[in-house]
């Protein structure tokens, strides 16, 4: 029961369940691939102006002033803002769903105020009759700039005479404010057992140095903001986020009204990994709506989006590993120190804790700096902060499995992390699946199969990520027709309105296209928080399947008075409602009578879960190196993970392949390219390289289910973690292929090529 | 965006008179591939656009045993798709083929590649490699500029005021020859050279002697540029990888290239090396086994 499988690699069918397993077409499938979806910038109210923002062209600078009336005077514009038009929220922290955030913080990051800490960095922004009046007019307004030193590297930024983004930024050192303003925002520590006794009883003592670059979710749709104020005081906000709740209360908070004023209507989303949590145009949006009575929309453009929104930090890491004779992790050391952009608030902190979370580290020590640069603010991107330590960790093991001469498969199952293990950062693992899918990986054919050929390599990675429970609510109401329309909160990016819905039909025993699930506005459904966290299967599932046993309920209450029996005699089971000497009637059966007497049935789920579980991953990978350029090209990928429950097999799939992609894009080409002036120079995706599906090859997912105990289907977020083990993954496989091994995402042509050059002049220095 | 006048004119008189007189700056459009991102991003900001697509001249593709006489409108997958082309002009084909994705080779022209005069367009390097010359039409009448002498800096070129490229001829293919163009890109596809070599190679009719060769380079200096020592000292020697590297070498002295978010200079230099000898290798195979 605990073990992985194996039969169930490739779900097609659950032998305890009817619905889940199964892969029924998606509820929305229709409308997006006729393109009759409606994304954000589908929406044209009548009367609609269009927004314009202007962005700082400086990394760092202070604003003397702000000259707006030259644009103001332009035929065609109707209105301007700055960040005196929006209401200053107080030094406070507000919880977003997937990190904190602080609302002055946010408030300057939405339009500047007495500085500019990046290069794009929303200024002002201009209300136009048409877009093309409002660039014009954007252009026409002067700000007066003190261009100051600028400071993009984690590192050097962490220099004491490094320039100085914030003078009231004062470091909280292991919990403690300082008291000289500097760059480091705050330098905290998890500690576990006795390193120092833990490194005196290894064999093998490995430790190394890492530095990622700033990467950026790369989302198709850019972000989006339509936004009507009425005369009333109601302000309606179209937008494309994974949040809409949170949207609400961000809005709410920075323009000054309750959040009852805002009614938040979440359009189809073209994703988001993270990245379309916090708000950027919304209370723009809404301030130039209240300015000129008229709808108003605003769209950026990519280089916006790639200059002005949340990346993923880069970073500066060392690890330090010490293992036994026998192979046993003895301690591990680790200081991580992320780039979190304008603000503070990277997510180092789940990075330390992911650290090293696949693994029994009887003695750990972190040390984790969250650092202000001069680029923009941080934001989550997919299991935020444990791709990167992944990267340092899981290549220091590779190098130690080299030294105790065993396979790093081998490493990873003796030492995996199961129920029990303590994290150096404090908690208790549960029912966990990391060693089954260790083993998977171990036994896939890919793995089984023997890699020849000249500069090929093959290398493996595990990683870690939580996942999380937060809140969720839905209402099902049951149609006389036998089917139940599901009404829910949590936008649908990776097919959650279809995962949702089967749990709804499994547990009222009906088919997933007896369902008809539509994610709503804010004031159309109760509190639901992000989609995020991988939280949207497991708690919006959950809520379904709260919302269908109350449904059970009302169903046994009036079967109870169609039958004149005691509902204690009667059981919902098999989609309907049995009582004794054979009473039966179906659900549509039950349905229909609904319709004829009494009141309608309406189910409701409201759920606030913990024991979301975490999740565990496993890639292999095998490269081919072009030795004379550097190019790495990726011959095979096998992705073996712990699903708990696979809903939707093709969604889980899907989100591990999509996951396994994007952190090939991390190790391969993906960087922001930033010049002495802190300008980025690859905001396009023609130089930000992400891969094309002509980069790859199918990436060839291994679902293994250990059920989350902490689940009614023993569902574990799925999204988050396949991002984790690619790269170190991917940098393990070229040390096999070309005998380099690679401490700097990501592995560009150039960079492997420099390692390649330098290991052939160092191996023959006599020529 | 800035507005703009445009037309759509049918002559080559017409469209030199148009953009000769127009008060400000003129541009004219081909595919639109380069010209309408540049008008979106304020690179350019012309009074006029002059719709280029209707001017039968600028629409020609003959090949005939004079050579190949190729409309600057044409785009690329018209190129590619004419199996005569592909035999006589690989290298041309090479580049056409890589340009974009198919809906942007249903419009992109070579014209329109060699007119943005970037020092990675993917189609110059061949265009040199094959001995093209460029026929341009302006207010003084009709003159020919070889190739590589057509630009002059990144987005420059020899184009005056008023004056249209019209067509670029090829010479015939010389007997025992191979051509062809490469690039290094960190993707497979959808990506921009970071180095790239066109070249052709003329070998005598034993298959065992190089007769001459001609290699051009591109995203290593300002231009693409025309190697021509390199090629030159390729002539009468036997294609030994031994002679091909000294070619590389000999190519490598000539790039200028820059750090950028691209590549790094060392870098450039290095693959430009990897990939001259690359380049020749399949030129020499070419020749010895036509398609």
């Amino acid at each position: 029961m605990a073990t992985a499988n194996n039969d169930l690699r490739h779900t097609n069918g659950h032998a305890k369940y009817k619905v889940i397993g199964t892969r029924p077409v998606r509820h929305d499938g229709v409308d997006k691939v006729t393109g009759r979806a409606r994304y954000g910038a589908d929406i044209h109210p009548s009367g609609m102006l269009y927004g314009v923002v202007l962005r700082s062209p400086h990394a760092h600078a202070r604003i003397r002033s702000i000259d707006t009336s030259k644009a103001a005077s332009t035929p065609g514009v109707r209105a301007i803002v700055t960040n005196k038009d929006l209401l200053d929220p107080g030094n406070r922290m507000v919880e977003l769903g997937e990190g904190a955030v602080n609302l002055r913080h946010l408030n300057h990051n939405v339009l500047a105020a007495d500085k500019v800490y990046y290069r794009g960095h929303a200024v002002a922004c201009v209300a136009a009759d048409s877009i093309h009046i409002a660039e014009q007019a954007a252009a026409l307004i002067c700000v007066d700039y003190e261009v100051l030193p600028c400071v993009t590297d984690v590192q050097a930024a962490m220099d004491p005479k490094a320039p100085l983004l914030h003078a009231d930024l004062f470091t909280e050192e292991l919990g403690k404010i300082g008291t000289k303003p500097s760059n480091i925002a705050k330098h905290f520590r998890f500690e576990k057992g006795d390193v120092a006794a833990g490194f005196s009883k290894a064999k093998f003592v490995v430790e190394r140095e890492f530095k990622t670059s700033t990467v950026h979710q790369g989302y198709i749709e850019p972000h989006n903001a339509t936004a009507l104020w009425n005369p009333d005081g109601h302000i309606t906000v179209w937008c494309s986020t994974q949040g809409s709740f949170t949207v609400r209360q961000q809005v709410a908070e920075l323009v000054g009204v309750p959040i009852s004023h805002v009614k938040v209507v979440p359009m189809e989303i073209g994703g988001g990994f993270g990245g379309k949590i916090r708000v950027y145009l919304e209370p723009i949006a809404a301030v130039l709506s209240r300015k000129t009575g008229a709808p108003v929309k605003v769209v950026m453009s990519r280089a916006d989006v790639f200059e002005a929104t949340g990346p993923t930090p880069g970073s500066y890491m060392k690890v330090k590993l010490g293992v036994d004779a026998a192979g046993l992790i003895t301690a591990g050391e680790a200081q991580i120190a992320f780039e979190a952009g304008g603000f503070p608030g990277s997510p180092v902190g789940a990075a330390a804790m992911c650290v090293f979370a696949c693994y029994e580290v009887p003695n750990g020590k972190i040390d984790g700096y969250d650092v202000v640069v001069n680029r923009p603010q941080m934001s989550a991107y997919r299991a935020p902060g444990a791709t990167q330590a992944a990267f340092a960790m899981e290549t220091v093991i590779d190098e130690v499995c080299e030294q105790l001469q065993i396979d790093p498969l081998e490493f990873r199952l003796k030492n995996a992390a199961k129920e029990g293990t303590r994290r150096v950062d404090g908690p208790v693992f549960p029912r966990i699946g990391m060693y089954e899918a260790t083993l998977a990986a171990r036994d896939s054919a890919h793995y089984k199969t023997p890699l020849t050929g000249k500069h090929r390599g093959r290398g493996v990675a595990s990683g870690f990520w939580f996942n999380i429970g937060l809140k969720s609510c839905c209402t099902a109401t049951v149609n006389a027709d036998g089917s139940v329309s599901l009404v829910e909160g949590s936008t649908d990016i990776g097919g959650s309105r279809t995962s949702i819905a089967m749990q709804l039909a499994e547990t009222l025993g009906i088919r997933a296209e007896d369902v008809v699930p539509a994610v709503v506005d804010t004031d159309s459904v109760g509190y639901t928080d992000v989609t995020g966290g991988s939280r949207v299967t497991f708690a919006t599932g959950w809520a379904a399947y709260e919302a269908a046993r109350d449904i059970q309920r009302q169903l046994i209450n009036r079967a109870a008075q169609i039958w004149e029996r005691k509902t204690e005699e009667l059981t919902y089971q098999d989609g309907g409602v049995s009582g004794p000497n054979g009473l039966r009637m179906t659900f549509q059966e039950l349905a229909a009578e609904v319709q004829k007497h009494g009141e309608p049935v309406v189910g409701r789920g409201a759920v606030d879960p913990e024991g979301c579980g975490g999740a565990f991953a496993t890639h292999v990978v095998d490269v081919e190196v072009d030795a004379e350029t550097g190019k790495v090209e990726i011959l095979r990928y096998t992705a073996t993970q712990d699903v708990g429950t696979a809903i939707h097999p093709s969604y889980v799939e899907g989100q591990i392949q999509g996951g396994a992609v994007q952190g090939i894009g991390w190790a391969l080409n993906e960087e922001y390219f930033y010049d002495a002036q802190g300008v980025m120079r690859n905001s396009t995706f023609l130089d930000y390289r992400m891969p094309t599906a002509l980069d790859l090859p199918m990436i060839d997912p291994v679902i293994v289910e250990v059920p989350n105990p902490g689940h009614p289907y023993g569902v574990r977020g799925v999204g988050e973690v396949p991002i984790v083990p690619p790269p170190a993954a991917i940098a393990n496989a070229i040390y096999r292929a070309v005998g380099v091994r690679m401490q700097e995402l990501p592995m560009s042509p150039p960079r492997v090529l420099k390692q390649i050059l330098a290991a052939i002049h160092t191996s023959s220095p006599r020529h | 965006m800035r507005d703009f006048d445009y037309s759509a004119p049918t002559s080559v008189a017409e469209a030199v008179r148009l953009l000769n007189q127009s008060p400000g700056a003129g541009r004219p459009l081909a595919g639109g591939t380069d010209l309408i991102d540049q008008l979106r991003l304020g690179r350019h900001q012309p009074e006029l656009v002059v719709d280029i697509k209707r001017i039968p001249e600028l629409n020609v593709l003959e090949l005939s045993s004079r050579g190949l006489r190729l409309g600057a409108a044409v785009p690329c997958s018209r190129i590619y798709s004419d199996a005569g082309i592909a035999q006589e002009y690989a290298a041309l084909v090479d580049s056409a083929r890589i340009i974009g994705g198919v809906q942007i080779q249903n419009r992109a022209s070579v014209g329109g590649n060699l007119c943005n005069s970037g020092p990675a367009a993917d189609s110059t390097p061949s265009l040199i490699a094959l001995g093209a010359r460029a026929v341009i039409a302006g207010p003084q009448g009709t003159r020919e500029v070889p190739v590589e002498e057509f630009c002059t800096g990144p987005g420059k070129n020899v184009l005056h005021r008023g004056e249209v490229l019209v067509e670029l001829r090829f010479p015939p293919r010389p007997a025992n020859s191979g051509s062809h163009y490469r690039r290094f890109i960190p993707r497979n596809e959808m990506d921009i050279a970071v180095v790239s070599v066109g070249a052709l190679v003329e070998l005598d009719a034993s298959g065992e002697r190089i007769k001459s060769a001609r290699i051009a380079l591109g995203a290593v200096g300002p231009t693409p540029l025309f190697a021509r020592e390199a090629s030159s000292g390729l002539a009468g020697r036997s294609p030994t990888v031994e002679t091909l590297t000294e070619a590389a070498q000999a190519a490598q002295a000539i790039a200028t290239p820059i750090d950028d978010m691209r590549g790094t200079k060392e870098f450039r230099r290095h693959v430009t090396g990897v990939l001259v000898r690359r380049v020749l290798e399949e030129c020499v195979q070419r020749a010895r086994h036509p398609a």
